[in-house]
């Protein structure tokens, strides 16, 4: 196990610290972690310029926008929502106002219905996040057997297979996928339901069936979310594995008599799934990604969906809210990958240390 | 090069795209009816003798709209692409040549754009009307009546989804030109190009950038099948390639209208997708070890 002492060498902090209630190791932890969020900062200012460039870069007045639902506007109404919106001051003004409220999870109100865009968000936020959860479950479930299986045995049978149905499925555009099983299942078969989260006789359902039905909706979605994400982790974890299994560590465990099992899942498999972690923290962003493909398709009313309706309804203060929040998470996504490569493994955070 | 085509990946993805890009170019030569042409009287047949990929709602052959289709999906996938190699290229050549706070400004940018989803800022950028915005332009004095010249031949909004793609995609090439020069500027080769008096842009241009290409096609070819992908989603969505412009993405939408009626709708536009973005991966990655090998 790391021990404090042999921090203390490769470290190079050859003073002892007494009476510390820390250990060495976290101490060096800890400043990783400080110098990473660091880090974040200035890619979490760019994401709020993108967020609200994304706003100031579009033709018209924002405003324009809201005020199209009612033709009766009269001017003296314009120029008191423009003021809302403070649209009359410069724009670094403008910036730093919509900063400061976005810093207090205040995004403004949708131009669409007049609700606070923070309420609109957090009642779509739990089924994305299921959605998201679920299907980062099932790519996990299926990518790392799949991995492991194919790289213990490379370039044989059970490989080649795979590799040719990652490729398709590297190449397969998922909105199609989506189309394909609605038509088959939803509409041919009639398995499975297409669209939305509950059925229609929902509220007279007991609890236990309630969320059986919809486990039963979000199949699919779940499905055609994790489908993206699948081809590219299973092959990262191949490659991986394939890595892990030509050191010599794994020569010397099974030169000592180790069970193959055993030099597979405790010393192959925990090296192997390090750089997973990391592949994991990047596909945030896809796996957003994907949630608004599949709500999209299925009518699920989440974040994603709720993305898509406000961009064609151009409700500029949802989209901005929505990138910021998309950039926000990816980075949490990182970060938490981070945090756990650097747990997982010492020679991150002594290299970090050291490269000082 | 023969070498190469010995390569099975590249085999196989080079003959199908080798046979695309001859559809491409003589889509109206094979094409079998006008892909435009709407009869109603025709709507929604199955596929038959007269319409061997059957019609869609308008009565089209959907056919010769996917024939056509090809031009729109690999000029976009091929052209967007360019766009991202040379922003990538440059921008990955500024920050790997001159380090410090260029280096530090500009990759900050790269890992903010990775931490958006590219869809959504795909979204957000399409939904703001560009098209409009492209065809203020045409007014400008001296480029206007070139940028008004391009878009009388090109569909504004082929522009947009073009430039669109290209400019959110250019960032793993950005990484990537970065650290092949970070690690090529330390060779004596550099050091022998400075000694005998040549300039930044010289150096850069004439023997770091040539010598970092070999990853960057590689990640040019994968990313066609990725730009032709987004290019028939957004399509699909109803924000890319507008209608009646034939686009695998907007038959597809088309066939979302018609799912439980029109299966041949949504079968074949899909496969078209599929194959060509199977064989563009086939190439890149064939490429890949082909390198690799040398």
């Amino acid at each position: 196990m790391w021990s404090a002492e042999c921090g203390v060498r490769s470290t190079g902090l050859s003073f002892p610290i007494p009476h510390s209630p820390f250990r060495i190791r976290d101490i060096v932890m800890a400043s990783y972690l400080i110098r990473r969020v660091l880090g974040f900062v200035p890619v979490l200012f760019l994401i709020t310029v993108i967020s609200f460039g994304i706003m100031h870069l579009a033709p018209g007045k924002p405003t324009d926008a809201a005020m199209s639902f009612n033709p009766k506007v009269s001017l003296e109404a314009r120029q008191r929502l423009e003021k809302l919106y403070g649209l009359d001051r410069p724009l670094h003004v403008q910036y730093a106002q919509w900063l400061s409220r976005t810093a207090r999870v205040d995004f403004g109100r949708s131009f669409l219905d007049d609700r606070p865009v923070t309420e609109k968000i957090v009642e779509r936020l739990p089924i994305t996040l299921t959605i998201n959860v679920c299907s980062l479950l099932l790519i996990l479930g299926i990518a790392i057997p799949l991995g492991v299986t194919a790289a213990v045995r490379p370039g044989r049978w059970f490989d080649r297979v795979s590799t040719v149905f990652v490729f398709i499925g590297y190449s397969t555009p998922s909105f199609w996928l989506a189309l394909f099983c609605i038509a088959l299942f939803g509409v041919t078969l009639r398995w499975l339901p297409i669209s939305g989260v509950h059925s229609l006789d929902y509220e007279a359902f007991g609890s236990v069936h309630r969320w059986l039905d919809m486990g039963w909706h979000l199949i699919l979605p779940v499905g055609i979310a994790a489908f993206g994400g699948l081809a590219g982790i299973s092959r990262f974890m191949r490659s991986s594995m394939v890595e892990v299994l030509q050191q010599d560590y794994i020569r010397t465990a099974r030169a000592k008599g180790l069970p193959e099992r055993r030099v597979l899942f405790h010393h192959g498999l925990r090296n192997g799934l390090l750089p997973v972690i990391t592949i994991l923290g990047l596909s945030v962003p896809d796996l957003i990604g994907g949630a608004v493909i599949a709500e999209t398709i299925f009518s699920i009313p989440g974040m994603g969906r709720l993305f898509y309706e406000a961009v064609m309804a151009r409700d500029y203060p949802v989209v901005m809210a929505l990138v910021t929040i998309g950039g926000v998470l990816t980075m949490l996504g990182n970060f938490f990958a981070d945090v756990a490569y650097a747990y997982a493994d010492p020679r991150i955070r002594v290299g970090a240390a050291e490269s000082r | 090069m023969p070498r190469l085509f010995r390569n099975r990946m590249v085999l196989a993805g080079g003959v199908v795209l080798v046979l695309l890009a001859v559809v491409a170019v003589f889509a109206p030569w094979l094409a079998p009816h006008d892909p435009l042409g709407v009869n109603l009287a025709d709507a929604l047949l199955p596929p038959s003798a007269a319409y061997p990929l059957g019609t869609d709602p308008l009565g089209r052959d959907v056919l010769s709209r996917l024939i056509f289709g090809t031009r729109i999906s690999l000029v976009i996938g091929c052209i967007a692409v360019g766009i991202s190699v040379v922003v990538g290229m440059a921008v990955g050549a500024l920050a790997g040549f001159y380090g410090g706070w260029v280096d530090a400004v500009l990759m900050r940018l790269v890992d903010t754009l990775l931490s958006i989803p590219t869809i959504f800022l795909l979204l957000a950028i399409i939904a703001m009307d560009p098209a409009e915005q492209l065809l203020q332009l045409g007014r400008l004095p001296l480029v206007g009546g070139l940028i008004a010249g391009l878009l009388r031949v090109v569909d504004p909004q082929i522009v947009i989804l073009m430039a669109a793609i290209g400019l959110m995609s250019w960032m793993g090439v950005a990484r990537l030109v970065r650290a092949e020069i970070l690690s090529l500027k330390e060779r004596e080769f550099v050091l022998a190009a400075r000694v005998i008096g040549c300039s930044s842009w010289r150096l850069i241009t004439r023997h770091l950038l040539p010598n970092a290409m070999a990853p960057v096609l590689v990640s040019a070819t994968l990313g066609v099948g990725g730009a032709i992908l987004l290019e028939s989603l957004l399509s699909y969505l109803g924000l890319g390639v507008q209608p009646p412009t034939p686009s695998w993405g907007n038959i597809l939408n088309e066939g979302r209208v018609a799912l439980g009626v029109a299966w041949w709708l949504t079968l074949s536009p899909g496969v078209c997708i599929l194959v060509t973005v199977l064989s563009f991966n086939l190439l890149g990655e064939g490429i890949r070890e082909w390198l690799e090998r040398q």
